[in-house]
């Protein structure tokens, strides 16, 4: 414990020195960090935190040294977390580098792999995107059809992939494709990563209801995706991306920032409760709408279980892995939860919270309205909750196919 | 029209000179006539009442009269059943002879077979009970394993029912069998009528959770099914089982009496008992979240018994409806169960009373009809398999 | 009352029903929405609307309308539901005409009805003040001003508001907010002197506007019904809107409901095609049955409409409480099933669950009316 109480002190000292003023304030959709260069933060100070949380390896906690991580035990991972949840500091760093294929080379790259690509992700130099969805091929993941032949020393990439997240901004693309078309479709699929500015890659941004286009359509035409970067072997893609999955639904570190800093549900809630007590009213020290005051109450002790549950599965963990199938959980009832929250915050606010555009609301009620649409993906986008619920029944209960 | 009218004011008439007393008003369930050698009568306006119904075939009133019934049209149905609403007249007999394999043989039965049966049901001689489900074929029923074989001028019966409710007291049970066990599974099941009056025929209650027995065992040693008592043809027992089962459906959701009264209307209403429970405050029951729920449940039911009024008044024709019998089933037992959560909530500990003085009787009645209440979407087909029903008939969702 | 529609009705459904299919498609609205309209609906078609009488349906055929009551307006406005259809007909020819209907003196109706029938003239109803129904939480003040009155006060969320002629404004002439006696409803002209209005733009890509009254000055002849007495006209004026909205409602969950079932048949996954699991059997099963509660309610209440029986107002919340959750439903679960495609703009299920939270925040939502049912209970 001592050590860990030196480890909590001279973190302290440290974030305090070198967390700039402006990282300590609530994120705003613009200035968060993925890394790359095709999408900046306007703000200056995200770029002298992300340089000094890399520097310490701090963006990526428990990884490895050798890769530029942390090489935090799980106990003192925890403990900057709080730290840094303490001073509402910012996470230096967000995007799929580092909580789904980082991860994921972690396991199953090779050590030039881990090498040539895990560095670029720890300085924020190399955003990722996801290759994974298509058109015919949605919860029936397996059934892909992107097919990439083999030509010596790279493959041909054809096909296209849908839902492709932030595929505008990123550097490269981790990607699911069909090498031997014969095989069962769960046997004949390999992983495989190229950058996205290969010749043959065309964009095209999807509008969401919520009228934002944080999805792509992906299209390849003949584009080559050098051997060295397959990762595990040809024709065992389905493994890697299986396990790539439960990174995405609960890496450690999300499961860890929001056991930790045991506000991230709380937070939320206490904004859903501040929204009720301004727009219902109080009575007697209630809300004066006692049956929506009962939802929002219920909601929120919803919410301080699951926050509960993702610091006890934090606890319960090896150092640094991420849990295996009950990640479940995690991505289908935080996706609920997060449906519920702001279906609340539309009845507490009534009729304001239908505002599309233009006079008559605030900038928060406009911005509530895309926000509500945009959550109705949660549970759709990364494995539907049908699918989620498929994966408890079948790997966690071990009910029969 | 005019005729409507009279046959209302001869009803009126008639029911007022005819229903005693004693047979108006609410009783209990206990008290609920269902016929049979087993019958016995506490008060005898029951026998009497039941009598004179019978006479007239109003104890099956929509039945043709040369089987014994009242050969009413549904417009006459409906206006002796308001008449009877109006004088809370109890309903004089009821039971499986009348909602499930009457019917039934009316759809299916030959001639003699319709003389033989149907008329010692409408003058409540015999009582009748169903045996479907066996311990390894519940929801899929159509896997039943009791044989049958054929020896000539008779089948010899083997094998064990479950769940069939009130065969202690039954005289006659319609059953299905495998009388051809090679074939595909839907393929080779009768429909048979077993006296149960016979050594080969034994009955052993289940107690339940509520702490009643209204389930058996039923187990067929060397039983006699006799030729003449086949339901439809040999091996296509199936098609009639399934007929018979959108009976039953729609008698448990409450069709059978015209969609106009509720499993548990013998029950006190809800917020009548939330008032009691809960106490008012400033005109409102006093616990506001609870308020909401039971409003809830009563406003739901409102629209279920509309529905039930909108199925009868498309169902123009009399007949069973079959696109809204599962529906009715499913919905009808979920409600029911809501309804009566919600009155353990309002009524709190007084809720779980099992015997004894510190309790009402109504409390004790409702710790065992919420216990019983959780049967209801279970037996005569489970909500799951309901919403199959739908999702595959109604819906054309593919399998 | 009757639970099925009769020949007449059948026939009227299924002319709007051909109308909206051909004229009035949801693209129609997607396009009024992307060229940014500022009417937000198409003059032409409400127009064409007017010549099938559509304007008129509840107007007694004396003054000019079809005289085909509630039933007629509910199988209409159902249709308008499955399309999305946006149109002056709840703001005039539903709160418009009702509240004329039961407010107005006999020469205010000679005057008005003809018009609205003839389409000639656009109404608005002036209530809301929060974002929260509350019909009686009123604070615009109507003072005696000569021989007439002056309004002031701000009204939220008034259908039409930005294209309305004439507007019915809910005003205290006594008491104080929350108090049922001391309403008055005023028909004033939308161009009077002191209403400024701010078209609001909402999600569901239909029409509303914020007005504000400052200083306006009302003749007594604008008074409908009598001073200080007007919510026993605007609880009329409510239920109706609250009945016929609720048919609106019920075509647009009928439609997302079996776009989605179609989906479920052709969608296929895992090499079969996704209705046949049983976890969106189950779902899809369940809705089936809240839909068909769902139709029993609407018919029910807009029958009640038509026999001015006493069960209006309970039936309103029945038939409000009930259609706000299933739509909410429906149209939540109609973008689930469709997965990824169902959250794109492109494909057009999403606006029915945009239009269903617009719907359910119009006339009181379902907790609303839940506690409503149960004052009428007495509990």
């Amino acid at each position: 414990m001592a050590a860990l109480d030196d480890f909590r002190k001279d973190t302290r000292a440290w974030l305090d020195e070198n967390c700039p003023a402006s990282m300590r304030t609530p994120m705003t959709e613009g200035e968060t960090v993925s890394g790359g260069s095709k999408h900046r933060s306007p703000n200056p100070d995200s770029y002298v935190w992300l340089d000094r949380m890399a520097e310490k390896g701090w963006t990526v906690p428990a990884w490895p040294k050798e890769y530029g991580g942390g090489g935090l035990h799980t106990d003192e991972f925890v403990v900057l977390l709080e730290e840094m949840a303490r001073i509402q500091a910012r996470s230096p760093l967000e995007g799929m580098g580092v909580t789904m294929i980082g991860p994921t080379l972690l396991e199953y790259g090779s050590e030039e792999q881990k090498q040539r690509h895990l560095t670029k992700i720890v300085n924020g130099e190399i955003r990722w995107c996801q290759g994974y969805s298509e058109p015919g091929a949605g919860s029936d993941l397996a059934g892909l059809a992107t097919k990439a032949e083999d030509k010596g020393d790279h493959f041909l990439v054809n096909g296209s992939k849908i839902w492709t997240s932030g595929a505008q901004f990123a550097d490269w693309i981790f990607c699911l494709v069909r090498t031997e078309p014969q095989a069962p479709k769960h046997e004949g699929i390999s992983f495989v990563l190229f950058s996205m500015d290969s010749p043959g890659i065309s964009i095209k941004p999807i509008k969401l209801i919520s009228g934002a286009s944080p999805f792509c359509e992906t299209f390849f035409d003949d584009v080559k995706a050098p051997k060295e970067d397959l990762v595990h072997k040809v024709n065992q893609g389905w493994t890697v991306a299986k396990r790539l999955l439960q990174h995405e639904r609960s890496g450690l570190r999300a499961l860890a920032s929001a056991g930790a800093s045991r506000t991230a549900a709380t937070q939320t809630t206490t904004s859903l409760a501040d929204v009720a007590k301004e727009t219902i009213g109080m009575v007697d020290n209630h809300l004066a709408n006692p049956v929506l005051r009962d939802s929002i109450i219920q909601y929120r002790m919803n919410a301080n279980a699951f926050s509960l549950t993702q610091r006890r599965t934090v606890e319960e963990s090896e150092a640094g892995s991420t849990p295996g199938a009950a990640t479940s959980i995690f991505k289908f009832y935080g996706a609920d939860l997060r449906k519920e929250q702001l279906e609340l915050q539309l009845k507490a606010r009534g009729t304001q919270s239908f505002g599309w555009e233009g006079d008559g609301f605030t900038a928060e009620e406009l911005n509530l309205t895309r926000t509500w649409l945009a959550s109705r993906a949660g549970s759709i986008a990364g494995g539907t909750n049908e699918v989620q619920l498929n994966i408890l029944a079948k790997r966690v209960l071990g009910l029969p196919d | 029209m005019a005729t409507l009218r009279e046959f209302r004011e001869e009803t009126q008439a008639w029911l007022a000179d005819n229903c005693p007393d004693s047979m108006r008003g609410s009783g209990t369930d206990a008290e609920a006539v269902a016929g049979g050698t087993s019958q016995t009568y506490e008060n005898p306006g029951a026998k009497v009442w039941l009598d004179r119904m019978a006479e007239k075939g109003w104890t099956a009133p929509m039945w043709p009269s040369e089987y014994g019934g009242g050969g009413l049209s549904r417009d006459q149905f409906l206006i002796l059943q308001d008449e009877m609403i109006r004088i809370n007249a109890r309903s004089p007999i009821g039971g499986m002879g009348f909602s499930m394999i009457g019917p039934t043989l009316l759809d299916y039965g030959t001639e003699e077979q319709k003389q033989r049966h149907l008329p010692k049901i409408v003058n409540g001689e015999i009582r009748w009970c169903q045996g479907y489900s066996e311990p390894g074929a519940g929801s899929d029923l159509a896997s039943l394993a009791t044989k049958a074989e054929d020896m000539g001028d008779h089948f010899l019966v083997n094998g064990q029912k479950i769940w069939t409710s009130g065969a202690q007291n039954a005289d006659w049970i319609f059953t299905l069998v495998r009388t051809e066990p090679q074939a595909p599974k839907h393929e080779g099941i009768s429909f048979v009528l077993i006296d149960m009056d016979q050594p080969g025929v034994k009955v052993n209650p289940i107690k339940l959770i509520s702490g009643s027995s209204p389930f058996n065992e039923t187990f067929f040693d060397d039983a006699i099914a006799k030729k003449e008592d086949l339901v439809g043809q040999l091996n296509r027992g199936w098609t009639v089982a399934k007929r018979l089962l959108q009976h039953e459906r729609s008698s448990i959701s409450g069709m059978s009496s015209g969609g106009r009264r509720g499993r548990y209307d013998n029950l006190r209403s809800l917020s009548q008992i939330a008032r009691d429970y809960i106490g008012m405050d400033d005109g409102k029951l006093a616990d506001l979240v609870l308020r909401d729920q039971i409003i809830g449940n009563t406003m739901t039911s409102k629209a279920f018994s509309l529905t039930q009024r909108r199925a009868a008044a498309e169902n123009a024709s009399g007949g069973t409806p079959t696109f809204a019998t599962s529906m009715f089933k499913y919905y009808g037992s979920e409600l029911g169960k809501d309804r009566l959560e919600l009155q353990l909530k309002a009524m709190g500990t007084q809720s779980f009373g099992w015997e004894g003085d510190m309790f009402t009787s109504e409390e004790r009645t409702l710790t065992r009809t919420w216990l019983r209440s959780k049967g209801s979407s279970i037996a005569g087909g489970t909500s799951e398999i309901q919403l199959n029903i739908i999702a595959k008939r109604v819906l054309g969702l593919p399998d | 009352m009757p639970l099925v529609l009769n020949e007449e009705q059948n026939m009227l459904k299924d002319a709007a029903k051909d109308f909206c299919g051909k004229s009035t498609p949801i693209t129609e609205l997607r396009k009024l929405r992307d060229d940014k309209d500022e009417t937000g609906f198409s003059r032409d078609i409400w127009q064409q609307m007017v010549e099938l009488g559509w304007a008129g349906i509840t107007i007694p055929e004396d003054f000019g309308g079809l005289g085909f009551g509630y039933l007629g307006m509910g199988v209409v406005m159902e249709e308008c539901g499955r399309t999305l259809t946006a149109s002056p007909l709840m703001s005039t020819a539903v709160l418009g005409s009702s509240a004329i209907l039961s407010g107005a003196s006999d020469e205010q109706k000679a005057e008005l009805l003809p018009a609205l029938a003839g389409g000639e003239l656009l109404t608005a109803l002036a209530l809301e003040e929060t974002p929260h129904h509350s019909p009686y939480n009123i604070s615009t003040t109507a003072e005696k001003s000569g021989d007439g009155y002056k309004l002031n006060g701000s009204k939220k969320f008034v259908l039409d508001g930005h294209v309305a002629d004439q507007l019915v404004v809910v005003a205290r002439s006594s008491g104080t907010a929350g108090d049922r006696d001391g309403l008055s409803l005023f028909l004033v002209a939308a161009d009077s002197d002191g209403i400024s209005t701010t078209r609001t733009i909402m999600a569901d890509s239909r029409n509303a506007a914020n007005i504000e009254l400052s200083n306006v000055q009302a003749p007594a002849t604008a008074l409908l019904g009598a001073e200080g007495k007007g919510a026993d006209v605007l609880d009329k004026v409510l239920d109706v809107g609250r009945i016929v909205l609720s048919a609106e409602m019920l075509g647009g969950l009928q439609e997302a409901f079996e776009r989605t079932l179609e989906y479920l048949k052709v969608r296929e996954q895992f090499g079969v095609p996704i209705g046949s699991f049983q976890a969106l059997k189950h779902r899809a099963a369940e809705m089936f049955c809240e839909i068909e509660l769902s139709k029993s309610v609407v018919l029910e209440a807009l029958s009640a409409l038509d026999e001015d029986s006493d069960e209006v107002p309970k039936l309103a919340s029945l038939a409000k409480a009930r259609l706000t959750d299933t739509y909410n439903l429906v149209s939540s679960e109609a973008i689930q099933m469709h997965g990824g495609i169902g959250m794109t703009d492109e494909h057009e299920i999403g606006f029915f669950m945009k239009r269903a939270r617009v719907c359910e925040h119009s006339f009181g939502n379902a907790a609303y009316h839940r506690n409503r049912y149960g004052e009428l209970e007495g509990y």
